[in-house]
């Protein structure tokens, strides 16, 4: 019984991973109508992006530090502010001995803002040209950016893996029963549930996220009521890529491993968890992601390792043909 | 001057430019090509540039001793880039016989790979010799295929003897990749060696490389309280087992085999790695002066410590250069063939069978990872050594020999 509960928490925190990826594919379905296949690749980027960021951290601290010390001697005598400002110079100089989990939420908010504004290029640069065109156009556009960013990255970024910062060191927490759970998959568990209620909170009580559901439902009838569709669409890609970043730099905090083309099977997958639960669903996302990462984790623990691609695509066959719109997604009648 | 007559000075200028150029290339071009290929990149791209540094080293050296010349040719290493990949093997080597001219060719450290690459090989009459290819299928491709190092059955018996009579330790488990056949092969060895030694397989599980997440696999084996695993994977996922592991709060040692054999292993692995063991082609701190040399001489020119896979490279090149000089000495007009412009002549088939011939005669060469004498399925016979990680370092524990 506690290899089954053991199994359930390996499952459910992978599962998560998968929910965080499966919100972006959702939002821009919701949408556009568009499946984003570089939405994996904007999840790579986020691991890299938290790779390179403590040293971008140091050198930029210490230039900012370096900086405030010339503010702090200008300074000299002024009550209050000097001292106040000096001790903050310090402070930036030492930015490579900061504690552990500042430079970790560092690290995650670089990662997020760099996917933020790829995802910007990206829509802007790929996806707003062909908006005009047929739905089709835009995958394929989808799909060659998705190229683009996994050769880019082994141009840019090269093609060994590169093995991420141990920034805050693991250890077990026993729950009882024979069940541990590590402390990176009580934070993958914990910032995930709380981008998911952000995200929650932006979509339904926000006037932006009100305008994105304006969006989903009619582009032509959102604009009418004088929503600029353009930005609505740019800040969905935003959110969706901030997410995928943070997805990102958990999975890398967790399993260091990272290359050019580790975002193309969680991306599928991902893709795979936002239809069974209703592509366009929110919650749906979030649910198929669980839905998936706790099936494979069964499979590979009580079928058979090699399973463990195979079942997100027995998944998705078994959901298109019993419940084509997914678990929580309404059927719609389409109009011929 | 008229026009005429510039045009037709300017014409015998260009014919006499390109007869020199063609007399050119009959001699001043022709060389002594050597193949050699491995994973420059790619998820083990370690053993790739560890296996091009040793060949570079002992290029190296034969330019310092003889103006990198045998039997008056000059020798040329051409180095590619698999990427880690078998069907890339086959490409890479096709081109290094086809394009490259190459006489004869070094590589893999992989066995699915030299097991790809062998076969074009032995059609095209090239020796190939792997440096550390350990799975016995490799040299079975046919008889132009050889290796420097032990093979599997051997190194699945060292670590069933290490567990059961150092470790005293009775119930294993075992994690394999099962898209490996080195890995493969050294479980399927070493569960015969062990339970021949009285032990328990307790289970077997397995992972495809490349995989981030092994957690299932381990809660499966927590739950069967294994009081080892045996590990016979590659590095990368080596250090990701072994954190995981240790994360869910398993605390048996975890044991390996070569592909454990690279700088990275610690780096991945870190801390969750203390207290394991795997065996290996060599250990670091044996005072032997010859591999005391090699590993100065390799850390002056590349600023690193070398590992074992380029320390077997190393020694195949030294094995091919040696074996060539024979040749050059006992029979130069055979030699002839291996020159570069020999490809694809019959001269070259007689010289690459000749050269076959000494390679397979190699006894008691000196190398740096021990005494290589290949026996007559043309594999080395050397002892293994059992290295032991503590404090996030690799210390030598034991030897067993064959």
């Amino acid at each position: 019984m506690s290899e089954f509960l053991q199994q359930l928490v390996n499952g459910v925190t992978w599962g998560s991973v998968y929910a965080l990826i499966a919100l972006g594919y959702t939002m821009v379905y919701g949408i556009l109508r568009l499946i984003n296949f570089a939405h994996g690749d904007i999840y790579m980027l986020g691991a890299f992006f938290g790779f390179y960021a403590p040293g971008l951290i140091v050198v930029a601290g210490a230039r900012a530090g370096e900086w405030l010390e010339g503010v702090h001697r200008a300074l000299h005598g002024v009550p209050v502010l000097g001292p106040g400002v000096g001790r903050l110079a310090a402070a930036l100089s030492a930015a490579g001995s900061m504690p552990n989990a500042l430079e970790a939420v560092l690290v995650l908010v670089i990662a997020m803002v760099g996917c933020g504004l790829v995802g910007i290029i990206i829509e802007r640069g790929a996806y707003k040209p062909v908006r005009g065109s047929s739905r089709l156009a835009a995958l394929i556009t989808a799909i060659g950016v998705s190229l683009l960013l996994e050769n880019g990255g082994v141009l840019v970024f090269g093609p060994d893996p590169k093995f991420f910062p141990q920034i805050i060191p693991s250890s077990n927490i026993a729950l009882g029963g024979g069940v541990t759970i590590s402390n990176q998959q009580v934070i993958i568990l914990v910032v995930s549930v709380l981008l998911m209620f952000a995200l929650r909170f932006i979509v339904t009580r926000t006037r932006v996220g009100k305008a994105m559901q304006a969006v989903s439902h009619s582009h032509m009838a959102a604009s009418l009521m004088g929503i600029s569709v353009d930005r609505i669409i740019t800040f969905t890609f935003v959110l969706g890529s901030m997410l995928a970043a943070a997805a990102g730099v958990l999975v890398a905090l967790q399993n260091p491993k990272i290359e050019p083309y580790m975002g193309v099977m969680p991306g599928l997958k991902a893709f795979v968890a936002a239809v069974l639960g209703g592509i366009g669903n929110i919650p749906g996302a979030v649910l198929g992601g669980l839905v998936m990462g706790v099936a494979e984790v069964l499979v590979v623990g009580y079928v058979s390792p090699t399973y463990r691609d195979a079942i997100a695509f027995v998944l998705l066959i078994v959901i298109l043909l019993v419940r084509p719109a997914g678990i929580l997604g309404k059927a719609q009648a389409e109009k011929v | 001057m008229s026009l005429s007559t510039r045009l037709r000075l300017g014409l015998a200028g260009v014919a006499a430019l390109a007869v020199l150029s063609f007399g050119c290339a009959g001699t001043a071009t022709d060389e002594l090509v050597i193949g050699e290929y491995g994973s420059l990149t790619g998820n083990d791209a370690t053993f790739g540039q560890s296996t091009k540094q040793g060949v570079e080293l002992a290029l190296g050296e034969l330019v310092a001793q003889r103006e990198g010349r045998i039997g008056g040719l000059k020798v040329r290493v051409v180095a590619e880039d698999d990427q880690g990949r078998p069907e890339e093997a086959a490409t890479v080597v096709k081109k290094l016989l086809n394009q490259d001219r190459v006489c004869a060719v070094i590589g893999e450290v992989a066995s699915s790979r030299s097991l790809a690459a062998a076969p074009i090989c032995q059609e095209a009459g090239v020796p190939m010799i792997s440096p550390s290819s350990t799975n016995p299928r490799v040299t079975q491709v046919g008889d132009y295929i050889f290796r420097m190092c032990f093979i599997d059955p051997f190194q699945g018996t060292v670590m069933a003897r290490f567990a059961a009579q150092n470790l005293h330790i009775q119930r294993v488990a075992i994690l394999k990749d099962v898209k490996n056949d080195y890995s493969v092969g050294l479980a399927q060895f070493f569960t015969e060696a062990f339970t021949n030694l009285g032990g328990s397989i307790v289970t077997e599980q397995a992972y495809s490389a490349g995989d981030q997440d092994f957690r299932a696999q381990l809660t499966n084996m927590k739950a069967r309280s294994p009081e080892a695993i045996f590990v016979p994977g590659y590095y990368t996922e080596v250090g990701l087992i072994a954190r995981q592991a240790r994360e869910l709060g398993i605390k048996a040692p975890i044991l390996g085999g070569d592909g454990w054999e690279s700088e990275q292993l610690l780096q991945i692995g870190g801390e969750a790695l203390d207290g394991c063991y795997y065996s290996n082609h060599f250990a670091t701190d044996n005072p032997d002066p010859r591999l005391q040399e090699f590993l100065k001489s390799y850390k002056a020119r590349f600023g690193k410590e070398s590992d074992a896979i380029g320390g077997l490279a190393y020694d195949a090149a030294k094995v091919l250069f040696q074996s060539l000089e024979k040749l050059a000495e006992q029979d130069p007009e055979t030699f002839k063939g291996l020159a570069s412009s020999k490809a694809g002549t019959a001269a070259r088939r007689t010289a690459g069978k000749k050269l076959r011939d000494i390679i397979a005669t190699t006894t008691n060469f000196a190398g740096v990872t021990g005494t290589i004498t290949l026996d007559e399925n043309r594999n080395a016979t050397k002892p293994a050594v059992v290295l032991a990680i503590k404090d996030g370092k690799k210390v030598y524990d034991t030897t067993i020999h064959p």
